[in-house]
């Protein structure tokens, strides 16, 4: 009798687990009521907390824009900082929901990982800093240098492969997350930094002697970044697939935050009209509200206020565009049709 | 015997499972057997789900792939086209090395700190008593932390060590410069030091599976052999002492038996000291030893050491005063007291607690993670595990393999507690 029930028991908790790890992500995050989002541990301009606690960074931009999307109220979101080793292992334990972390679309993430990238909202490539005193302006240079390397990430393999292109050799110092490499560099246990140059540049923003380090103009790699999904749930896939999308349809549309409620009441354009939930309903049909893009664009702006804001020109971090730039301005950003 | 078969048989109730108390305990026994193996059974299902879940299968055919990735200190053949199982073995040795090392230097400094704990001198005994308490009561993250800050930003950085042309005419010496003859430079990356060359050295031979450096195998035999035969004429002097009282003249014999064959291998095979040279970033030739292992050893050592130092003492005071006392009527100095009759029997004490020292510095080892350390954990269940994506097949090896190090380690010092222990005839 004892034996049944404990059996019953074990069978029943089974079954709830694997039923758990199905269930829908967005019900998961309608019933708790935010959204986890992976992060930085740190990376200023990207993702970020400040003195105060508040995230903020172009990453981040993107999570409230989901979460702004979801429950109409860009605060309701969680982030949860995760360096270059646990992130993947946090999004697939469920951890988090989304993970929106300069991470690299590659085959073996997106297949052995069991990882769905949706979308790229930034497209890097993988840069050298040194520092200017090195006399180094090239990282063909570089021979038997010894290099800071974040663990867990692509740039770590391809460091490999552009020493052994090259046929030059490197002393690899392996550390764990951005301010580890940081701290290495700048104290001279490694003559150069590795990583996305976007990082690169987000870090050289925050040196107190910004100055005296220069980017090597070799890109080494392509790093397409993006927000991460668990493979397996497509419809979650899709929302935060296309609140990305909607983001870069309005900055097609010269709707921004400021005028978005302006453009709603006047637009006469039937794409635009979609797009704020005005006629269809484009929400409904990926399980939110019809003005779920509406309120993503009205809590963070457009791709291009995003940007300008946290890391474009003007900013200490201070990236131009270029392919991130509209397909319309010669850039690889482009949105599909949203109809 | 009439009386006896007169008992009625009881017959078995199912009741007496549990009020009879000759069966409760098997019963509670098989219980709780049973809910073990249906709680694994569970954990086994569950796991065995989510993986399925999320398309994942079990599989170790990863090891054999590309791994894709370099280590800074690797003691055997690596370059990142090798396999993953490699890298694994490079983490292995790498976590055994600093085992090893740490283990020999902790019994060390903690067999002197135990002994002067005990010294009559206070200051000596204030001192130890000092380090010991600091030692043990602050985490060892931090003693790992604090080694390898205090090296590596305290010491110059290899272009310090530049003499440009322009110094050169000017007389000026370089900010930093090498020690020892000059032939170590200590870098706030590491510590460079010459290495061993052969102008004719054996190459290696290849097995197969692995390839034996020739020359590595030639030194080990050759100081075996000394070892054995030394071994001999001190064997043979002591049967000489027990038959005539008289015990032969054997230092010579032993020196020349010791050093002379190494000797001659070494100028046979043309042994040389390759010196560290500033080229470019960094030193090149010789040996790089980075300030993570350096630091790593360091902290493990002198914590562990603070542990052992406690045991050691505890070992001492365990041997009765009577033996002490009964060694200075005799004339023995405090020293041969010590050597000769205190720390033999006192072994029989320690070897026990220090077993589990020894299995605590080794697994302690994967905390180098913190200083990037590439051992076991940094490579199989690092790098690896992270480019990899087999996060079970990876954390279950690695369990495996602490398991295996820390049996064997557990094994090999039973062995050596077995013939120390008082041999009872
Ligand atoms: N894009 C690469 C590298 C990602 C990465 O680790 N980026 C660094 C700098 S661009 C970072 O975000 N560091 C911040 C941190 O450690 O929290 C990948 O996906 O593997």
């Amino acid at each position: 009798m004892k034996k049944s029930v404990f059996l019953g028991v074990v069978a029943a908790t089974t079954m709830v687990a694997g039923a758990a790890s199905a269930q829908a992500t967005l019900e998961a995050v309608k019933a708790r009521g935010e959204l986890i989002c992976g992060s930085n541990t740190g990376l200023t301009g990207f993702g970020a907390p400040d003195a105060s606690g508040n995230w903020t960074g172009f990453d981040v931009d993107l999570c409230r824009a989901l979460a702004a999307a979801i429950f109409g109220d860009a605060t309701k979101v969680r982030f949860v900082p995760t360096t270059g080793e646990t992130r993947f292992t946090a999004l697939q334990s469920g951890e988090v929901d989304v993970l929106i972390r300069n991470s690299t679309w590659t085959y073996s993430r997106d297949t052995e990982l069991a990882l769905d990238f949706v979308a790229v909202n930034y497209y890097d490539g993988q840069g050298f800093m040194v520092k200017s005193d090195l006399g180094v302006s090239s990282a063909k240079e570089l021979d038997g240098a010894t290099v800071c390397i974040q663990t867990g990430t692509t740039t770590e393999l391809n460091l490999a492969d552009f020493f052994k292109q090259n046929n030059i050799s490197y002393q690899p110092v392996t550390v764990a997350d951005d301010s580890e490499a940081q701290r290495q560099y700048l104290a001279g246990a490694c003559d150069a930094y590795t990583t996305d140059a976007s990082g690169l540049a987000a870090s050289r923003a925050t040196m107190p002697d910004a100055a005296n380090h220069i980017i090597l103009p070799e890109i080494i790699s392509k790093e397409p970044l993006g927000p991460v999904v668990r493979h397996g749930d497509n419809n979650w896939g899709d929302i935060v697939r296309w609140t990305y999308y909607a983001l870069l349809i309005a900055e097609e549309k010269g709707i921004t935050k400021a005028n978005v409620e302006e453009v709603a009441t006047s637009t006469a354009d039937e794409e635009v009209k979609r797009l704020l939930g005005l006629s269809g309903d484009m929400g409904v049909k990926i399980g939110l509200d019809n003005a779920a893009f509406k309120n993503a664009i009205a809590a963070v702006g457009n791709y291009g206020e995003v940007f300008a804001a946290n890391i474009g020109e003007g900013t200490a971090i201070n990236l131009a565009r270029g392919l991130n730039a509209l397909w319309t301005q010669g850039g690889l950003q482009y949105a599909p049709p949203l109809r | 015997m009439a009386v006896a078969s007169d008992v009625p048989k009881e017959s078995f109730r199912l009741s007496m499972l549990i009020y009879d108390t000759r069966y409760r305990s098997v019963t509670i026994q098989v219980f709780v057997l049973i809910l073990f193996a249906l709680f694994l059974a569970w954990l086994l299902n569950n796991t065995a789900n989510n993986l399925a879940t999320r398309g994942k299968e079990f599989n170790f055919g990863f090891l054999w792939q590309r791994a894709g990735y370099d280590i800074g200190q690797a003691l055997i053949p690596y370059t990142n086209d090798s396999t993953h199982f490699r890298a694994l073995l490079v983490g292995l040795i790498n976590t055994l090395v600093v085992a090893i090392i740490g283990c020999v230097l902790a019994t060390v400094i903690g067999v002197v700190v135990g002994v002067l704990r005990l010294s009559k001198n206070w200051l000596v005994a204030g001192l130890m008593t000092v380090y010991v308490e600091m030692f043990r009561n602050v985490p060892l993250l931090l003693w790992i932390l604090l080694s390898y800050v205090i090296l590596s930003e305290t010491t110059p950085q290899p272009r310090d060590f530049r003499v440009t042309d322009e110094m050169a005419a000017a007389g000026e010496a370089p900010a930093a410069s090498m020690i020892l003859w000059d032939s170590v430079a200590v870098t706030n990356r590491g510590t460079n030091i010459p290495s061993p060359l052969f102008d004719r050295g054996l190459g290696s031979a290849d097995l197969g599976f692995m390839s034996v450096n020739l020359t590595t195998l030639a030194y080990i035999l050759v100081i075996a052999g000394s070892v054995w035969v030394n071994r001999r004429i001190l064997a043979s002097a002591r049967a000489q002492q027990e038959a005539t009282g008289d015990r032969p003249v054997t230092w010579w014999k032993s020196i020349l038996v010791l050093f002379g064959p190494v000797i001659a291998l070494s100028v046979a095979l043309g042994l040389h000291l390759e010196i560290p040279e500033l080229r470019g970033f960094n030193f090149q030739g010789g040996i790089l030893v980075a300030h993570s292992f350096t630091a790593l050893v360091i902290a493990l050592a002198l914590y562990t050491a603070a542990f052992i130092a406690e045991i050691v003492r505890a070992g001492i005071l365990a041997i009765s005063r009577g033996q002490s006392e009964a060694a200075f009527a005799l004339g023995l100095r405090p020293g041969r007291t010590m050597n000769l009759i205190i720390l033999p029997q006192a072994l029989r004490v320690i070897i026990p607690p220090l077993i589990s020292q020894y299995l605590n510095l080794t697994k302690n080892t994967s905390l180098g993670i913190a200083v990037s350390y590439l051992d076991l954990r940094g490579t199989l269940g690092g790098i690896t595990l992270n480019q990899t994506g087999r996060e079970l097949e990876c954390m279950l090896l690695m369990m495996l393999i602490y398991l295996t190090i820390s049996l064997i380690i557990s094994a090999l010092m039973n062995f050596y507690n077995s013939t120390v222990q008082i041999k009872a005839r």
